[in-house]
């Protein structure tokens, strides 16, 4: 590629066609070899017998779309998700609204506090799991809350092997929480800046402050970016692995609960056996989910409008 | 959380709540601190002063610097590679994305070829499409070329990146024509005048496309572990999420590895926190 800025350039940059495909065609190809192809290659797959091989014979017609669906484990995944779903993303929102609209409201150490809250963001899902898991919520009494649970003379609890009640969801759900409310609070923070500041002083004219005004100023023009962040952390969820991964498994395997889509994925496709034709089907799924949620995601915030 | 307290305070202090606000504020701080300060405590710590059950060490009186040598020399566990491993994927992809997308971005915002918006509509259609999503189809293709537990199959897959071909195509339709304009009177082509002009007045948005980018690929889990297979094609997080799947504990030693594979990223925030705030708000929400 380097060799083209000694090419002639005049000749070559009055084509449009040609300038065009020199700055796209390197991301095109990609595209269509690492992302479109694939896809299409495991909407083909879906359609076999394809235990460890990637080019099967025995059609199979939707056995594998069949098996998948009626595959109690597949449906546990969804519910999986559903579950995490509803946990994580209202709390993510309502506080990273919330610690966006505190930040904003202190003048002094306002850049500290946004780098503390957005410091998490530095931290891998790997580390944050590791802590969550061997310290914080450590199942021994040498864990960090066990530890503070003990101060009030309360039993240690074993929080990622008991599963009535699900203490592992608190777990899960804590550290994606904290992993994440940085990045959200930063959006808000921004959609925050860019309220102007004269309709608060028309509310305040008007008595409207406090709760008042959050309610009938700030609230409606952060519509759009409520919107997008709740579509983002839906999207997020839906793609949930390395947490779940990291926490839940043991030297013995992965639990058979706590498992969302992208765990059963892993396991089915790629487990002692690789199963593409199940892993294809598995994957065409969840990718048609994930589109409609994309889609809606579109049509809620007009990304990709021509003048977007 | 304080969500009440929060919202009564909006936007403009009342005068009233301010001290209470910074109560508030300070609490969440060191909330948010404990996971930071258990990291450091464990990995200064001997195993003994991690799992003792009688009593909670706060912080170790003779912190146990030999777990940082002991971490590297761990032959179970290839720490330096995977760091090596990490750095480089994470430098490759960084600069591969910058240029793929910020040329096919340019493109996209600039020509007039027809067929230029059917391209456009193949990206926001794989925007669509989270990578994590299709782990087992990019997995068929990568075996097929046989990249598997290669640098090659690490890298390549994660450098088409529809969501920062998408940013730039936006960034640049909103760069002022009049630049351009004055260096191709002076006869500059299509590609001088993108990377003598239009790249060089870009910098802070490729600052926060690029340090967004190196943080996801350095984070990255899911395909580094779907591809590295071979010890030797483990990312640094490949080579931490080992101490967990272990049959020995070894907490000192993990949570000494855990600091370390953060020095980059911690460096990061410390020196260029600005554009990675910035690539946070471009690639969040795209009004």
């Amino acid at each position: 590629m380097a060799g083209d800025i000694a090419v002639p350039r005049r000749r070559w940059t009055q084509s449009p066609h040609l300038w065009f495909w020199v700055f796209v065609g390197p991301f095109f190809i990609g595209l269509l070899v690492f992302i479109v192809v694939p896809i299409a290659w495991s909407v083909w797959l879906s359609f076999f017998d394809a235990h460890n091989t990637v080019t099967p014979t025995h059609f199979v017609g939707l056995a594998n779309y069949r098996d998948m669906l009626s595959d109690p484990a597949f449906r546990s995944s969804l519910l999986t998700f559903v579950v995490f779903a509803a946990f994580i993303v209202p709390i993510t929102f309502v506080t990273s609204l919330g610690l966006a609209v505190l930040v904003g409201s202190v003048q002094r150490f306002r850049s500290f506090f946004r780098s503390v809250f957005f410091l998490p963001t530095a931290c891998s899902y790997v580390v944050a799991s590791m802590i969550w898991r061997d310290s914080m919520f450590s199942g021994v009494s040498s864990g960090l809350i066990n530890t503070v649970l003990g101060w009030f003379g309360h039993a240690p609890i074993a929080w990622l092997s008991v599963v009535h009640p699900p203490w592992y969801w608190l777990v899960i759900v804590t550290v994606r929480l904290w992993l994440q409310v940085g990045f959200f609070m930063v959006l808000f923070l921004a959609a925050l800046a860019r309220i102007p500041r004269h309709l608060y002083e028309a509310a305040a004219i008007d008595g409207a402050v406090g709760w008042k005004s959050f309610r009938h100023i700030t609230f409606p023009m952060l519509r759009a970016t409520s919107t997008a962040v709740l579509m983002l952390l839906l999207v997020n969820a839906f793609q949930a692995f390395d947490e779940f991964y990291n926490i839940m498994v043991t030297p013995g395997g992965y639990p058979p609960y706590a498992r969302p889509p992208l765990v059963y994925l892993f396991y089915t496709a790629l487990g002692s056996v690789q199963d593409f034709g199940h892993g294809g089907a598995g994957a065409v799924i969840l990718t048609l989910i994930i589109a409609v949620f994309a889609l809606v995601q579109g049509k809620l915030t007009g990304l990709g409008r021509k003048d977007a | 959380m304080g969500s009440a307290t929060v919202s009564r305070a909006g936007r403009h202090p009342i005068k009233g709540g301010r001290a209470l606000r910074y109560a508030v504020l300070l609490v969440l701080v060191l909330l948010f601190l404990v996971p930071f300060y258990l990291l450091l405590r464990n990995a200064l710590s001997t195993e003994t002063q991690i799992t003792r059950i009688d009593g909670w060490t706060w912080f170790p009186a003779h912190p146990a610097w030999g777990n940082l040598k002991q971490a590297f020399d761990d032959p179970s566990v290839p720490l330096a590679r995977g760091l090596i491993n990490s750095l480089v994927i994470s430098v490759t992809q960084t600069v591969a994305v910058l240029v793929i997308s910020g040329m096919a971005g340019y493109g996209l915002a600039r020509s007039t070829v027809r067929y230029a918006n059917a391209v456009f509509y193949l990206v926001l259609a794989t925007l669509l499409i989270p990578a994590a999503v299709t782990f087992v189809p990019s997995f068929v293709m990568v075996s097929s070329l046989g990249w598997v537990s290669t640098l090659r199959g690490l890298i390549i897959p994660g450098i088409f990146q529809a969501l920062a071909t998408f940013l730039f195509r936006q960034f640049f339709l909103g760069f002022p024509r009049e630049l351009e304009e004055a260096a191709q009177i002076d006869g500059a082509g299509v590609w001088r005048t993108f990377w003598l002009i239009v790249v060089p007045n870009s910098w802070a948005f490729v600052a926060a496309i690029g340090t967004i980018t190196f943080i996801g690929s350095w984070n990255a889990f899911l395909w580094p572990l779907v591809i590295g297979q071979d010890q030797s094609s483990w990312t640094v997080q490949i080579v931490l999420s080992t101490y967990v799947t272990a049959q020995s504990v070894n907490l000192h030693g993990m949570f000494m590895a855990a600091i370390v594979s953060m020095i980059p990223l911690l460096l990061m925030f410390l020196f260029l926190q600005r554009w990675i705030i910035a690539g946070v708000e471009q690639t969040g929400i795209n009004e």
